[in-house]
């Protein structure tokens, strides 16, 4: 997709805008890997046997595709609330970085804090990888009206595909169904391989994989944070060590 | 209330866990990142060590799923389930990091699996 050029009168409507974000979703393949995950993540919301108001409501106010995957796994395994919650509030500290990064690219003189309530609940990982890509090609100005039509544009496709893998767990026979259910953890583990770029990330991807294993036989039903934060902090050290002179 | 009602809306305790656990933790760092807006050292000791346990709750969370499948993945057969997942992984490696290449393949070794004759 090619934008018009930043001096474009196309610029001058604020609508315009929005319809050239919300249009950017035909450019991108995360858009195709939103909409598997999303798939995985409607069928494991059935799976848990939450209801299809529920597994609404997470992708449209939590919108955090790992924090999801999180809350559902360990409520549907009998954590108690206060366990999912610490394991979905770590996952989302990311989210932080990611939102301070992002707010300096479309903020002007006249930006008021209340008009980047939006754009920071629309941050995730997706639109911050595509804020990098496509708003050098946005007129500062435009930059919020923009993103507000991209982020309403990935959460219609994580919304849609909320719906349809949900209804498709509750009605495919049971090997398409499962297959369904295998797209989560092969959409994740492959999104965040890719995403891994330092050994602290790599480290902390594979030992999280084989810890939890371990950890699950101690049966404590805190294993998923047990194996995280030993997991984590492992690769951490590993990565400070191998830093120091 | 309708029987579609009330399947759509479901138990109304697990909306307001959602509320807690899910809505509210997410939304706590994302306002928070508006807030504080900058002044924030993206390579810092601290920063970097939540990033790696995220990872880390995340690929638990990946391990879970498979070791211990919900629903109706738990029809599929332990070696199948890790065997599918190798196999993508393989598949993600050959294409220079494909997503999509690892999880067509993975799918594909699943489903092969449990539709092979015999």
């Amino acid at each position: 997709m090619r934008l018009p050029p930043l001096d474009s009168p196309q610029w001058n409507s604020t609508l315009r805008a929005f319809a050239w974000g919300m249009s950017a979703i035909s450019a991108t393949i995360l858009s195709a890997v939103l909409f598997v995950t999303y798939i995985g993540i409607g069928a494991l919301s059935h799976e848990a046997q939450f209801s299809l108001l529920w597994a609404i409501l997470a992708t449209v106010l939590v919108w955090a595709g790992p924090a999801q995957i999180i809350l559902i796994t360990t409520l549907a395994s009998g954590a108690s609330i206060v366990q999912s919650a610490i394991a979905v509030t770590v996952s989302a500290i990311r989210l932080f970085p990611m939102v301070v990064a992002v707010l300096p690219l479309m903020r002007t003189e006249k930006t008021k804090r209340r008009h980047l309530v939006l754009v920071a609940h629309f941050t995730a990982v997706t639109l911050w990888v595509e804020c990098y890509r496509f708003l050098p090609h946005v007129p500062r100005e435009r930059r919020v009206a923009f993103i507000h039509g991209l982020g309403c544009g990935l959460m219609s496709i994580g919304l849609t595909a909320t719906i349809i893998g949900y209804e498709l767990a509750a009605n495919l026979s049971q090997t398409l169904a499962s297959a369904i259910l295998l797209l989560t953890p092969l959409a994740f583990l492959f999104s965040t391989a890719r995403n891994s770029r330092t050994l602290a990330d790599i480290l902390a991807l594979v030992l999280g994989l084989v810890l939890y294993p371990v950890a699950a036989l101690m049966n404590s039903g805190l294993d998923i944070l047990v194996s995280g934060v030993v997991a984590g902090t492992i690769a951490y050290g590993v990565h400070k060590w191998r830093e120091a002179p | 209330m309708s029987d579609f009602m009330r399947d759509f809306i479901g138990d109304w305790h697990a909306l307001v866990v959602l509320v807690l656990a899910g809505v509210i933790p997410n939304q706590f760092w994302r306002m928070l990142g508006l807030w504080l807006g900058s002044g924030l050292d993206e390579g810092s000791d601290l920063l970097m060590w939540v990033k790696a346990v995220a990872t880390a709750i995340l690929a638990g969370v990946i391990a879970q799923i498979l070791v211990e499948p919900p629903g109706a993945l738990a029809s599929v057969p332990a070696s199948l389930r890790y065997g599918a997942l190798v196999a993508g992984f393989a598949a993600f490696m050959l294409t220079r990091r494909s997503i999509f290449a690892g999880v067509v393949c993975g799918e594909i070794v699943m489903l092969a699996g449990r539709w092979w004759p015999g």
